[in-house]
């Protein structure tokens, strides 16, 4: 061991390798099914919020408005009424605008039931004049009720029990989206789980060579959470940024699309389509997650091993 | 440095494989551990190196009672041991040289402080030309000698090899021997299980520990 030797030049001596391969048939089928079920989960997440958005969205514009109805009496001036209390309740404070139904479109209102072409003229119809409340007054009726005191055709309906109504469903709709995002994760982990273990499986043998040239239990797991966390990145990247993707382009259809029926029909239950920074925020953190949850098997999986190891 | 007293061992509810098993190993000794294949050389060499626990019987090592020792303890004490695996345990995908500096990187140690250490090492068992190929296109003695290269890089006090030259030519056996004899000199107790009895005749002084039908009996070595 004395003999003198020459140093091989730096560039020519490969070193530094990963002690777990980068590349194994294994790792590439666990980024392929991390990325895919990232995917899944990002959509299922993003559908979630963008229903809890859009739902909040009818929430706000349905409590802005309340109705008047004013059930005219026979001899009564209809018109010079509906006017009236419709003047009465514009200049109450609180209201951003009172806006009467005309009676052909009050009349409108019972097509569907009475059908077309039928002669009203005899029937004494209600009228309605929608309100819109201002944003910060819309639970303050009080105003609202004086100015129509000394009205007394006239009767407020503030949509509450409706409301109600649309609160429940609209809750059940985003209780629903969360639960399926909840199974979504759930299905996820298992999944990863499993392929983890499964990628781990040729493991056994570095691990035990580690543990024979004294390697501590703690190195060589990071040593494994590292390269499983750097997996779990890759395929949460891949299956993350296709959803974010998906996405952003489904908003610039949305967008491009918006006076179609169909768009209309889309921006009832999801609203413009389009997420907001939270809900991409919310996608990086399943990316995270789903990373992170990787790696920590893989921690945990080479931690077992070990234990059963002198 | 290792001492055993009365020590058993049985896989389950088997039979005891070794029985009784009282010798120790000295610092700056030297010893082949032989027998007939099957008679549990590999299983001693294991007990030794703690990678088994003994059914029965006390083993210290270092001064320590084995049966008492933590991980991270065993850990610290494996790093004081060089092994040669019968099967080499090489990692297939690191070259030669990341094969043979794994013990040195796995304690901490900086590349470019071992990078030289590793270089002439590698060198030295005849395999300066192969420091950066795959262990799966290595001859069965260019493993063998990685292998073995492995196990002295850390300078260890205890080297246990399980038939080190069981794969190379008689010449190359010769040479490797002298490298366990010149280790021996500088100071490491040498523990090397095989059964070649040409091998041992090379080097007559040294003791023999023969295991057979579970026993064990000492040779001490001719006075050279």
């Amino acid at each position: 061991m004395t003999e003198p030797l020459p140093t091989p030049s730096d560039a020519r001596l490969k070193r530094d390798l990963p002690l777990v391969p980068s590349a194994s048939i294994a790792g590439g089928a666990l980024i392929a099914l991390i990325a895919i079920m990232t995917f899944l989960a990002c959509l299922t997440a993003g559908a979630a919020i963008l229903v809890a958005q859009a739902s909040q969205g009818w929430r706000a514009d349905v409590a802005r408005d309340v109705t008047i109805q004013i059930k005219p009496r026979a001899g009564d001036d209809v018109e010079a009424l509906v006017a009236a209390v419709a003047q009465a309740a514009a200049r109450a404070p609180g209201v951003a605008d009172a806006h009467p139904y005309t009676k052909s479109e009050s009349e409108a209102l019972l097509a569907p039931w009475l059908g077309q072409g039928v002669d009203l003229g005899d029937l004494p119809i209600p009228r309605l004049i929608v309100v819109h409340m201002q944003p910060d007054h819309r639970d303050d009726l009080g105003p609202l009720r004086a100015a129509l005191a000394d009205q007394p055709t006239a009767s407020l309906d503030d949509q509450r029990a409706w409301l109600a109504r649309l609160d429940a469903m609209a809750d059940g709709v985003v209780l629903f989206a969360a639960a399926l995002f909840a199974l979504m994760i759930v299905a996820m982990a298992t999944a990863t789980g499993f392929a983890t273990r499964g990628a781990m499986a040729g493991a056994r043998e570095i691990i035990e060579v580690l543990h024979f040239v004294g390697a501590a239990d703690s190195y060589i797991a990071g040593q494994f959470q590292s390269h499983f966390l750097r997996l779990g990145l890759k395929g949460a990247a891949l299956g993350g940024g296709g959803a974010a993707l998906f996405f952003a382009l489904a908003a610039l259809v949305s967008a491009w699309n918006a006076r179609s029926a169909a768009a209309r029909q889309i921006a009832a239950l999801f609203g413009a389509f389009a997420l907001r920074p939270a809900g991409y925020a919310a996608i990086l953190a399943v990316c995270l997650a789903i990373a992170l949850l990787t790696g920590l098997l893989s921690r945990a999986i080479v931690f077992r091993q070990l234990r059963s190891l002198p | 440095m290792l001492e055993f007293d009365k020590v058993g061992l049985r896989y389950g509810l088997g039979a005891e494989v070794l029985r009784d098993l009282t010798f120790s190993i000295a610092p700056e000794s030297f010893q082949f551990l032989t027998g007939p294949s099957g008679a549990g050389k590999t299983t001693l060499l294991r007990l030794m190196m703690l990678s088994l626990r003994p059914t029965r019987g006390a083993i210290r090592i270092f001064g320590e009672d084995a049966a008492a020792l933590d991980k991270d303890k065993i850990t610290a004490l494996r790093r004081r041991i060089g092994v040669v695996f019968q099967d080499f345990r090489l990692l297939d995908h690191l070259t030669t040289y990341e094969n043979v500096a794994l013990p040195l990187r796995v304690m901490g140690r900086a590349e470019r402080r071992y990078r030289d250490e590793v270089i002439e090492l590698l060198r030295w068992v005849g395999l300066g030309e192969r420091m950066n190929a795959l262990p799966p296109v290595l001859s069965g003695g260019e493993k063998q000698r990685a292998a073995i290269a492995r196990a002295l890089i850390v300078r260890p006090e205890l080297l246990l090899a399980d038939e080190p030259t069981g794969n190379v030519d008689p010449s190359l056996a010769r040479r490797l021997l002298r490298l366990f004899v010149e280790l021996h000199k500088s100071g490491t107790a040498v523990v090397i299980a095989t059964h070649d009895i040409g091998l041992m005749d090379q080097f007559g002084s040294a003791r023999r520990l023969v295991v057979g039908e579970g026993h064990l009996q000492i040779f001490e070595g001719e006075s050279p």
